[in-house]
């Protein structure tokens, strides 16, 4: 306690130094040596919030304000899939594991909620059991039992009521035949899938071994629900919190305001702080609006934390005082081309390769926003914020990254086109950072005789009826496609699984994986689905990693970063990996 | 004249001469065709003729399009990041205008705008005149015909442009054109696309020149030269082509020149909703859609704006003063 008082001095002071140095536009006298992380990010400096915390503080009270530039899917807890809304659900849920609410790396390891500890599993890995902890209670006073959890996974898993959630529940657990959820199979006994022995202990039985179900356990879908308070598609309107904050005020489409829970006990609760008074947020806001209200103080957060738009950039990025007040994380999504090997020359692996070296992955990264908006130049699959990363670049597009000619000739050659093919590159005809990627790639493979035909595609279909449809990718000649994919949390299962298993992709459609086949692949995902080492489990996501670009079905082109404004009036700002934005939980005012 | 009614019929052809006398001219008068008329209202109309002046301005434009963008080294479709602020992605000192690039470079990728903008003079002004003219024919053959046979058939034809009028067109042209393939009809790429737009352009607004030139046949039919050619054993297509079309020559002209303007800002939306000529070809409307995105950097919008706005108010210009020189009645 007291060491954090004294460095909210510290901060206090390296705020009223950061104002000086605005002014005088010279250094900051705050030592910059990175063996004292707290005080490097309590200077303000960019990047400074994704390391360490920014304005530490202890102090309770005042309304933090966020604005949403579109609207949540869903407020309901089974039925919400966007990061930035698992990130504040914390505020008025409670699920089984939570990321710690920590700066950088840390912010990816779980750590328990509801319940005592992290999940226990059976030999096998397809039995996980938790133990809650006592004293949680719902606003309302009644106290949550393992059954208020297993009834919140039951009705998340009807996704006629619920269409936006993900369906890990539905897929991994052992439910009985032909069960639809709570609302459609209400006398259905389904302890085959989740069992609670008793109040404080739930079981989750899965079909297959599944070594890293901890990462189910933060689902929202975990947060309890109280069966006789659930109003099925309305509850959204108002979630019954078992976190520190509850509902106040809500109008769908407009906004809502959070108060404090008096039932919410601290106690039982070492990892939120929970510092203001109440959440005022605002939806449908207009995004440059937001901008230029978080870089004026009048707004707290972008609460979508996807990063500024482009008319901002121009204002920030120029002004050294105002980028100091600014923090770039790398995400966990990958913006990639898929290259199909059902498409001929492509079943080719040197013709994979020579559009692997051919690629300008400068112009690819201009093309999906810049460096600060758009990301950093991706030489593999997994990102750097998750555990399996490794620096590796399998084929290396030149010194420059903006394509080796040479290289690219040469490997044509090998594969008999020497000079160079026709193919199609599908893109999603409403995202103009997809177009300019396309309208990049075509460029660059150009200057090898590769020559791309654009094929706009809706967004909507992308997958189901183009794209992602083998049938139609292979008559249609979609040799390339363009591709993006963000894992649902930061691990190799999470990132890669859908999109290198070979499995995942169907004749009907919709899958996201489009382009790796690889029986090798594989087999060492189901090695890695059983291994419950995280260590030995990230060592072969990383072979996997490695295996994926030897084959060359993928042209990675940038991990994408998003340019966050800090708030002028918060404390305890700091990037959380597992997001890769602010995390919202930590969050004081001044 | 001293002796005013000393021959008769003499004074009627003695007065013009004497008042042209004057000018050294003893060229008897001569009838003036309706076009040498209309010519004459027209070059009084110096607004019109402006107008007109820019119309055949963009008509070259488009045609030398690769002269005109080679005579500066610049290719509509070549990148130039190295003009590019990588960062804020903007062009480096704000817009790239200079000698090589006269109105600046895109962001993003540093594409210059002004060969781009002479491009893309080709694909708007291609496709709203053969689109005009796709409408004129088709509008002209049923306004005839539903005017000149009435009854059931111009109940069918009316009711047919009460249809096609109804229609909401945008809505179809841009389902229409996101659903057909890339290799259709025997057609691909470009010439394809192109051809769509043409079709679902030209098709969609016949009506509107249908029913002008159906209320004209109305009123036409009913002249004392057409009761004349029928009386003397005329029938159906030869009054029509022969005695009616040419009485229509000035409203379909007038009409189809107040079209084209309407077709240009047509094309332009669907290219800017993504439904046109696909990328990288270049397109006005296509640009715009790409500026939106950079409201900061205004050059991008304004070139390709302008030249919308031009196009659309010469030929306006010019139809309205061709409207007038043709037809002053209808003032």
């Amino acid at each position: 306690m007291q060491k954090t008082t004294r460095l909210g001095v510290a901060a206090l002071s390296a705020v009223l130094a950061l104002g000086l140095a605005a002014c005088g536009g010279g250094s900051t006298t705050t030592p910059t040596s990175s063996g004292a992380p707290a005080a490097a990010g309590s200077t303000g400096e960019f990047n400074g919030a994704l390391t360490a915390v920014v304005n530490p503080s202890d102090k309770k009270g005042g309304i933090l304000k966020l604005a949403n530039a579109g609207d949540w899917d869903s407020l309901d807890p089974g039925d919400t899939y966007y990061g930035y809304s698992w990130n504040f659900i914390r505020l008025y849920g409670r699920s089984l594991v939570m990321f710690k609410s920590a700066p950088g790396k840390t912010g990816n390891e779980l750590t328990p909620d509801l319940a005592e500890g992290l999940g226990t599993p059976s030999d096998d890995a397809k039995t996980w059991t938790y133990k809650l902890k006592a004293g949680i209670k719902f606003e309302d006073g009644t106290p949550v039992t393992s059954k208020d959890v297993k009834y919140g996974v039951e009705r998340s898993f009807d996704k006629e009521v619920f269409p936006d959630g993900y369906t890990y529940f539905n897929d991994f657990l052992n439910w009985p035949k032909d069960y639809k959820g709570a609302y459609k199979s209400k006398d259905v006994n389904t302890d085959s899938a989740i069992e609670t022995p008793d109040d404080q202990t739930i079981v989750f039985h899965l079909k297959q071994p599944l070594s890293n179900f901890d990462y189910f356990a933060q689902l929202p879908a975990t947060i309890p629900v109280p069966k006789d308070k659930d109003t099925g598609a309305k509850y959204k309107e108002h979630v019954i919190s078992t976190g520190p904050y509850k509902f106040d005020k809500n109008e769908i489409g407009k906004g809502f305001t959070l108060v404090r829970n008096d039932q919410w006990d601290p106690a039982t609760d070492p990892n939120r702080k929970a510092l203001p008074d109440g959440y005022d947020v605002a939806t449908n806001v207009n995004a440059d609006d937001i901008d230029n209200r978080v870089l004026a103080g009048d707004l707290d957060v972008d609460v979508t934390g996807t990063g500024v738009q482009p008319a901002a950039l121009g204002r920030i990025l120029p002004d050294p005082a105002v980028k100091a007040g600014t923090d770039n994380p790398t995400g966990t999504r990958l913006w990639y081309t898929s290259i199909n090997g059902n498409v001929a020359p492509l079943d080719n692996l040197e013709c994979r390769k020579a559009v692997e070296y051919a690629a300008d992955k400068t112009a690819l990264q201009t093309a999906w926003g810049g460096e600060f908006a758009g990301g950093q130049i991706a030489t593999s699959l997994l990102p750097p914020s998750i555990p399996g990363h490794e620096d590796f670049n399998t084929w290396v597009p030149g010194a420059d990254n903006k394509g080796d000619v040479t290289k690219a000739k040469e490997a044509l050659t090998a594969c008999g086109q020497p000079n160079g093919f026709e193919t199609n590159i599908a893109y999603r005809a409403e995202r103009p950072k997809e177009k300019a990627a396309a309208e990049a790639l075509q460029q660059s493979l150009g200057r090898v005789g590769i020559k791309l035909t654009l094929k706009p595609f809706p967004q909507t279909d992308y997958f189901a009826l183009y794209a992602g449809k083998p049938g139609y990718a292979k008559d249609n000649k979609l040799g390339l496609a363009m591709n993006g994919w963000q894992s649902d949390w930061p691990d190799g299962f999470g990132f890669l699984q859908q999109i290198v298993d070979s499995r995942v992709i169907r004749d009907t459609g919709g899958s996201s994986n489009i382009s790796v086949r690889d029986p090798e692949v594989d087999k060492l995902i189901d090695q890695a689905m059983e291994q419950t080492d995280p260590n030995s489990r990230n060592g072969i996501w990383t072979q996997i990693d490695k295996k994926v670009m030897d084959d060359a079905y993928i042209l990675p082109n940038v991990w994408a970063k998003a340019l966050l404004v800090r708030s002028k009036n918060a404390t305890n700002v700091f990037v959380n990996d597992a997001y890769g934005m602010y995390d919202y939980l930590g969050m004081g005012v001044k | 004249m001293t002796a005013p009614l000393d021959v008769p019929g003499s004074d009627f052809e003695a007065t013009p001469e004497a008042v042209l006398a004057g000018q050294g001219d003893v060229k008897a008068i001569q009838g003036r065709s309706l076009g040498q008329i209309a010519w004459m209202r027209l070059k009084r109309d110096k607004v019109a003729l402006a107008g007109g002046l820019v119309v055949i301005f963009l008509i070259l434009v488009a045609i030398f399009a690769p002269l005109i963008a080679g005579a500066f080294g610049q290719d509509p479709t070549q990148f130039n990041s190295d003009l590019i602020d990588p960062s804020t992605l903007v062009p480096k000192g704000g817009t790239g205008i200079g000698a090589d690039h006269l109105f600046g470079v895109e962001p993003v990728n540093g594409r210059d705008i002004f060969s781009r903008v002479v491009y893309g003079a080709r694909i708007s002004l291609l496709i709203a005149f053969l689109a005009t003219l796709l409408s004129v024919v088709i509008g002209t053959l049923l306004g005839v015909t539903a005017g000149y046979f009435g009854g059931i058939v111009d109940s069918i034809i009316s009711k047919a442009m009460d249809v096609f009028l109804a229609f909401p067109i945008l809505v179809f042209a841009i389902a229409l054109a996101g659903v057909v393939p890339d290799s259709a009809f025997g057609l691909t790429g470009d010439t394809l696309r192109v051809s769509l737009l043409i079709f679902i352009i030209g098709f969609f607004s016949w009506p509107y020149i249908g029913r002008i030139i159906r209320g004209q046949t109305l009123s036409l039919r009913e002249r004392e030269f057409v009761d004349a050619a029928r009386s003397l054993g005329a029938r159906g297509p030869y009054i029509i082509f022969r005695e009616m079309l040419p009485n229509l020559i000035a409203p379909i002209l007038i009409y189809a020149t107040l079209l084209i303007p309407t077709n240009v800002i047509f094309e332009a939306s669907l290219s800017f909703l993504g439904v046109g000529v696909r990328p990288p070809t270049p397109t006005w409307g296509g640009m715009l859609a790409d500026a939106v995105r950079f409201y900061t950097v205004p050059h991008f919008m304004f070139f390709p704006g302008m030249a919308i706005f031009i196009t659309v108010l010469a030929f306006n210009l010019f139809g309205d003063g061709l409207r007038d020189a043709l037809d002053p009645k209808a003032r």
